[in-house]
């Protein structure tokens, strides 16, 4: 028995140092975290920090949401991936639709006819014929052509547990009533939609339709479905199998931008009637955690908790990669697969990694394809040349890894509420006082010191790219910038402190009362980190004399407080949903006020003037016209200073030198189709950087030996060692 | 036994309700259900009409704890803490806020908690009681001095050193074990050693310590002496002796601890991406998901009163003197 024992671990032992040995001849490299020869595959490795709380395109709005949902489904536009400004071009539709105008009597209008005397756009979008959805269970169909899995009983759903386990799928082409349905569910109250508030301001009939559907919130959701198929929305109308027609109110052209969102993306009524069966919401099988979509790629594992992998959608018809881009990007190389049918690509692995030390690791030894960089890490990874500019470290060139950068169409900025007697208001005085504080909080310092340099500094609430923003002297805040030598110079401290001054503050005390002035910073404090930060707006306000009490709190309370307009000052941001300029204009819309319209002006500022521009504005056509428009407007938003503009911040991402085709698009979430990967070179590249290395395994062989023998031998004679 | 061990059952329940009114308490301070709803609807563009639609579909729309429009028990019974905890006591933990089944969650998350939980427990244990048995081997010498000075030293370092140091060491700069991440089956292997590891390496100092001190305790007693008195070796005494001597307050350690590792690691499953249930609380507290705090805190409490039972069951295994009343 004893030596049987003694064979099998002799055995094991063998076995166990053969592999060893195997894995360290060239299999994999040992720390390599995909099963083995997925390195040659023809994948793209990325990482995902939080797990997407919605696949529903009708409710998800987060762009962690969008990198999975915006390579499923297919909105009928995209952006265009190379050319700049961003322009929008067709997906599934045959063109960007242009909009028909309409007066009350139902009269059409010319293209140039004034926004005040349209009453109605539509827009006809056509889509392209042959689109066909990828396999899914809920197209099945059985010998009599029924659908096979649309009357699931509990007998069905044994041993059903996701997705993948249905046996049979099937597909159909993507028809214009697909589109139509899914505007229907921005509509029902069920969904959730965030946009619902929206398009009840825009698409004709869609507030009715909502409300229409409120009793059938509490009904069975498969009620649910045939409630939408069977109703319809006034302004939305399919016209036949492959056009459908949207009739918007009065004249808004920014509802093309958002046929470019996941939101106005297909969904099949097979889909909602499939997941809408009892039994697999229980399972945690529904529309919202498996999508069904014409794009590119399709969920294939489903693990928010460890991996997403979306692979090829067998169905997908090969769209041609762009033939036209910027002229830089011909010498780049992101023409090099001009007019190839996308996408190139067969599948994408995402991995959960909440922590950024050990994704940036894994990016340096080649198991994830691209990377951003996280703050611990920008050292390593960029370095500032003497033109101010970020260039790679030696250790980053060395790797062939290649630096992109581009400025996000976002704005962090430093609101005051409008609202409040000390620093809002309309007056001269508080204007006075706004100006020189816009003054003296130095966002160049903050860029520099809590973004590592990541952000331009905003001038106004337009950030670059986006129409209507100006560059260069033209562009600059002239009460907070002088320009010199050229380039924009902050103006003096002294310059602040003679506002300060004139606003009635001389050394940041009132004039009347001789108390300082005292103002109330609302921060979302959640950590130790944030007290530098906290600390430096401090000293900021204390170069003009001016305390400033931090009221932390949770981001919970900080949004109660800004919704009550109960804040005086807080920091802020905006993300674009389109690249126009009313979508950050609108900002500083009076009607659009927090407090009282529960709008998105957080600083609740109101001014007849602006308001008046705006409602110009934003029917206008980009050029002339619109830009002196946008110019007057900042200039008032300027004058009265409702914001400090901060910064706009800027993206920096790191790739490989086997990824092809990376061009920073801030605005197109499609992007994976145009990906290219060199599998061998990733494999050979990974395998020379991480050899594992051996020689910690014998020292700590040896430091165990050393240390047991003598405790052994110690034992040995303390046992035999006489008590005297 | 079987009667105490249905009285300790009955006794759980008010201390079960108890922990449940003081989640529920807690979270509804710093979280109003206005707050959930935006928090699941996102932060641009919600109206109220979505934040009112989102409470009455999930049942936040009622009164907290008490309904004064109610009659009767409806007072009690119509309100969000009613309706959200009664299920827990059948163990129906019903949706998360985001629509999952908390129950199905829970059990696919739980294997890869105790996938780390369980070789850490067991190779700990092995290493902590041989160490400190070696300790008090050679109590009062260089040893013993040294080795305590070693073992303050690594109760005195946080965890997250441990598992940053681990991950810099043997995934970073020698290659040997993936830095982060996990699979299912046999593929899980490679990712568990470095968390195995680094659990263990991270608990010596305590673990050693504490049961150097409880041999330390019993190798003074009168029965060791009379051990050696009657020839045997040292180490007979230390192993026959003293260790079995010494299992009762190792097992009160141990036992209780054995359900909860079921419940995971907050930071260690975090950094190294392993999808357990210390990571799917962190995820809900994050994410304000009451459903999910609750069901947590709720079979964290079921497992502890498990956990003091197996405890107290233990007892009469290891030491016959001790008997449980009923």
């Amino acid at each position: 028995m004893r030596s049987i024992e003694r064979f099998d671990i002799r055995r094991l032992f063998a076995l166990g140092l053969a592999a060893a040995l195997l894995a360290g001849c060239g299999e994999a490299p040992w720390n390599d975290p995909y099963p083995a020869g997925d390195a040659t595959g023809n994948r793209v490795y990325s990482s995902f920090a939080e797990r997407p709380k919605h696949l529903d395109p009708a409710r998800s709005y987060s762009a962690d949401e969008y990198a999975f949902l915006a390579q499923i489904y297919e909105p009928p536009l995209q952006y265009h991936f190379l050319l700049r400004p961003y322009r929008l071009v067709p997906l599934t539709a045959l063109a960007v639709p242009e909009p028909a105008y309409f007066d009350i009597d139902g009269n059409p209008l010319a293209q140039d006819a004034p926004a005040e005397s349209i009453h109605r756009s539509d827009y006809l979008i056509r889509i392209r014929p042959g689109i066909r959805y990828q396999p899914h269970p809920a197209f099945a169909a059985d010998g009599a052509g029924d659908y096979r899995y649309h009357a699931l009983t509990a007998l069905d759903l044994r041993g059903i547990n996701q997705l993948g386990d249905f046996e049979q799928t099937g597909a159909r082409e993507l028809t214009a009533e697909d589109y139509v349905h899914q505007i229907k569910r921005l509509a029902a109250p069920w969904t959730h939609s965030p946009i619902a508030g929206v398009m009840q301001k825009h698409i004709f009939g869609f507030e009715e339709y909502a409300e229409g559907l409120a009793e059938t919130v509490e009904k069975d959701p498969l009620e649910r479905v045939a409630r939408l198929r069977d109703s319809e929305i006034a302004g939305v109308e399919v016209v036949d199998p492959y056009s459908y027609r949207i009739s918007v109110k009065g004249k808004y052209p920014q509802f093309a931008y958002w046929l470019a969102m996941p939101f106005f993306a297909p969904m099949p009524w097979e889909a909602e009637v499939f997941y809408a069966q009892p039994g697999l919401r229980e399972r945690n099988i529904m529309l919202d955690w498996y999508p069904v979509g014409t794009g590119p790629f399709m969920l294939g594992e489903n693990n928010p908790n460890l991996r997403m992998v979306l692979e090829r959608n067998p169905n997908f018809r090969g769209e041609p990669y762009p033939s036209e881009g910027m002229p830089a990007d011909e010498a780049s190389g992101l023409l090099a697969d001009a007019g190839r049918p996308m996408p190139f690509i067969e599948e994408a692995i995402y991995s959960l990694e909440k922590e950024s030390i050990p994704r940036w690791n894994k990016f340096l030894q080649g198991f994830y394809d691209s990377s951003g960089i996280a703050s611990d890490a920008f050292d390593q990874a960029v370095q500032i040349d003497a033109g101010g500019e970020p260039v790679l470290t030696d250790a980053m060139r060395e790797r062939g890894i290649t630096l992109l950068t581009s400025v996000e169409p976002s704005v962090m900025y430093m609101g005051f509420n409008m609202l409040d007697p000390v620093i809002g208001g309309d007056s001269e005085r508080a204007r006075l006082l706004r100006r020189a504080i816009a003054i003296a909080v130095d966002f160049e310092e903050f860029i520099s010191i809590f973004t590592n340099g990541r952000g331009l500094v905003a001038q106004g609430p337009i950030p670059p790219g986006i129409f209507g923003y100006r560059e260069g002297e033209a562009g600059i805040n002239p009460f907070v910038y002088e320009w010199i030598g050229g380039r924009a110079v902050r103006r003096s401290l002294d310059e602040a402190r003679v506002l300060m001054e004139q606003a009635g503050y001389p050394g940041g005390r009132d004039r009347e009362t001789g108390r300082a002035l005292t103002i109330n910073y609302e921060a979302i404090a959640t950590g130790p980190d944030d007290r530098a930060r906290l600390n430096w707006i401090r000293k900021q306000f204390a170069k003009l004399g001016i305390e400033l009490v931090i009221r932390s709190t949770d981001y919970n309370r900080f949004q109660e407080k800004i919704r009550n307009g109960t804040g005086q000052v807080f920091m802020w941001g905006w993300n674009a949903d389109y690249p126009d300029p009313e979508n950050f204009l609108f900002l500083l819309y009076g009607p659009n006020g927090k407090v009282e319209h529960q709008g998105e002006n957080a600083s609740n500022y109101a001014n007849p003037e602006f308001d008046r521009l705006f409602n110009a504005m934003r029917f206008m056509e980009d050029g002339p016209e619109r830009q002196a428009a946008i110019d007057r407007m900042v200039e008032i938003a300027r004058t009265d200073a409702p914001w400090l503009w901060g910064f706009n911040p800027k993206a920096f991402s790191l790739h490989h030198q086997w990824m092809y085709n990376a061009s920073p698009n801030q605005m197109a979430n499609n992007t994976l189709k145009y990906r290219r990967v060199d599998p061998e070179l990733r494999e050979r590249l990974r395998h020379d950087w991480n050899p594992p290395v051996l020689w910690p395994l014998w020292a700590i062989g040896v430091l165990l030996v050393v240390i047991i023998l003598p405790a052994l031998w110690l034992v040995w004679r303390r046992e035999r060692s006489t008590a005297l | 036994m079987t009667a105490y061990i249905i009285r300790r059952l009955i006794y759980a329940i008010p201390i079960l309700i108890g922990v449940n009114l003081i989640t529920f308490v807690l979270f509804f301070v710093v979280n109003a259900p206005d707050d959930m709803a935006r928090m699941h609807l996102g932060e641009k563009r919600v109206t109220e009409e979505a934040i009112q639609t989102w409470k009455q579909e999930h049942g936040y729309d009622r009164p907290l704890l008490y309904n004064p429009d109610a009659s009767g028990l409806a007072r009690v019974t119509d309100t969000i803490f009613f309706e959200k905890s009664i299920r827990l006591f059948v163990f129906d933990f019903g949706s998360s806020d985001n629509g999952r089944d908390i129950g199905y969650d829970i059990s696919q998350r739980m294997w890869p908690s105790l996938a780390i939980a369980i070789p850490v427990l067991l190779v700990g244990l092995a290493f902590n009681i041989s160490y400190a048995l070696f300790i008090v081997f050679f109590r009062a010498t260089y040893v013993d001095i040294g080795s305590v000075v070693l073992l303050v030293a690594m109760m005195s370092i946080s965890g997250l050193f441990y598992i940053i140091g681990g991950q810099f060491l043997l995934g970073k700069l020698f290659h040997l074990v993936p830095i982060s991440g996990y699979d299912t089956g046999v593929e899980a292997w490679k990712f568990l050693i470095l968390p195995v590891i680094v659990g263990v390496i991270g608990g010596i100092g305590a673990g050693t310590r504490w049961y150097r001190t409880l041999f330390l305790e019993e190798i003074s007693k009168d029965y060791v002496r009379t051990a050696r008195a009657k020839g045997l070796s040292e180490r007979r005494v230390l192993f026959r002796h003293v260790l079995q001597n010494a299992l009762i307050p190792i097992l009160t350690g141990v036992v209780v601890v054995l359900p909860l590792l079921f419940m995971g690691s907050l930071i260690s499953e975090s950094f190294f991406g392993i999808p357990g249930l210390g990571s799917y609380t962190i995820d809900a507290i994050n994410s304000q998901d009451f459903a999910i705090v609750r069901s947590m805190v709720f079979l964290g409490a079921v497992l502890y009163i498990i956990g003091l039972i197996l405890t107290d069951i233990s007892y009469t295994l290891v030491d016959p003197r001790v008997r449980l009343s009923p």
